[in-house]
């Protein structure tokens, strides 16, 4: 095996980061991070159902017949989303209501199914297992940073604290849509800077 | 054949196994799902009638089949003994069905106080029913099964329109007629059910 099992987990922190290096699973990114909250809780969502998938399907790689492979991950990552928005339904219905459509729509979210049809359905479990986390917290952290500063520049707060001081005007564009956009390519911007050096 | 038999075994035990699964999930999940909507959706419309209760209307409830169909009755007890009751009731608005939480005081019959609990009116236009003090307020008082009251003042009831959203007051006055409906038709029932949470 070329690489160890930190490897595999730590390339979802920085080399192959979701939103930025592969620039995978736009939808969510773009729609549920107007605050650090939501793009947070929607990460960790998401992370649940990469690392469970990724490891059932590296479990199950072996049994599963190459030609239905698509149609068995995603029973299984469905299996996985359905289990969420339950779960989430039980425990954080706040959060629940404004995630809302975006939760059942985890199932295609390009970057699980990615990862389970580059990644597990040919590696063993560990690297597998550790590969579904490094990238379920590198897409969290990505949605996290994108939440903050859209919701920081947008409202001038961070889950109601002021950050900027009352003399901040707003700009109330950065949490619709375009807002989005900018703040990603922003934040595209600065990591490919940083990754130059 | 023998690759053909082998693909529908799989993906057969696959989804019957994730089906199991979510079944065991969403049994052990909705007790507290039930409880998380209640707090969530008709919390805050229940709360914002019974301000001044002395109890957790959302603990003390009970339902009812009303017209085929089971419906939550919350109690709000002043001094030990319960005052009011408030259920839901919808009607259609601009943009989809409102679900209006009526309050009542069970000695007058009046209306206590109304909240909405769930729209699809236009942001910023219909939604303002929502947070509108003069129009939620000019219910206050009147009786329930009253239904010529219950109207907006264009209409010849008591109730203040919302400027620029009368076919949200409409369907929220509708959505209130239908709990007086309901009211007028299994008052024994409910106050029954009412009493058994006095004392």
């Amino acid at each position: 095996m070329a690489k160890t099992i930190a490897q595999e987990f730590k390339k979802g922190l920085w080399d192959e980061i979701p939103p930025f290096r592969l620039v995978l699973g736009l939808c969510p990114v773009l729609a549920v991070t107007t605050t650090a909250e939501n793009g947070l809780g929607m990460g960790l969502a998401t992370t649940f159902v990469l690392v469970c998938s990724n490891l059932l399907v590296s479990l199950l790689r072996n049994n599963i017949p190459p030609r239905i492979r698509v149609p068995c991950f995603i029973i299984i990552i469905a299996t996985f989303v359905i289990m969420v928005e339950l779960l989430m339904q039980a425990f954080a219905y706040g959060l629940f209501l404004n995630l809302g459509i975006f939760i059942p729509l985890i199932v295609v979210n390009c970057v699980v199914l990615g990862r389970a049809e580059a990644f597990a359905s040919k590696n063993k479990v560990l690297p597998s297992l550790a590969d579904g986390l490094g990238i379920g917290i590198g897409f969290t952290m990505s949605l996290g940073v994108l939440g903050a500063v859209r919701e920081s520049l947008g409202t001038g707060m961070i889950s109601g604290v002021e950050v900027f001081g009352s003399s901040f005007e707003p700009f109330e564009f950065m949490v619709q849509a375009p807002g989005a956009f900018v703040a990603l390519g922003l934040l595209l911007c600065i990591m490919n800077i940083i990754g130059k050096k | 054949m023998r690759e053909m038999v082998k693909m529908v075994a799989t993906l057969t035990i696959l989804a019957s196994v994730a089906g199991g699964l979510l079944a065991t999930v969403e049994t052990t999940t909705a007790e507290r799902i039930e409880q998380a909507v209640l707090e969530y959706v008709q919390g805050p419309a229940i709360l914002s009638i019974m301000e001044d209760v002395s109890n957790d209307p959302l603990a003390d409830r009970f339902s009812l089949e009303i017209d085929g169909e089971e419906r939550s009755f919350f109690i709000g007890k002043k001094d030990g003994e319960p005052k009011l009751v408030a259920f839901e009731g919808k009607a259609s608005g601009y943009g989809g069905d409102i679900g209006v939480m009526v309050g009542i005081n069970i000695e007058t019959g009046e209306i206590a106080g109304i909240g909405i609990t769930t729209h699809s009116e236009t942001p910023g236009v219909g939604s303002r029913a929502e947070s509108d003090v003069r129009f939620l307020t000019s219910f206050v008082g009147i009786p329930v099964v009253e239904e010529d009251n219950i109207r907006i003042g264009d209409d010849g009831g008591d109730v203040a329109n919302i400027g620029g959203a009368t076919v949200t007051a409409r369907g929220v006055c509708t959505a209130v007629r239908r709990v007086g409906d309901a009211y007028k038709n299994y008052e024994s029932e409910i106050k029954t059910q009412v009493e058994a949470f006095a004392g």
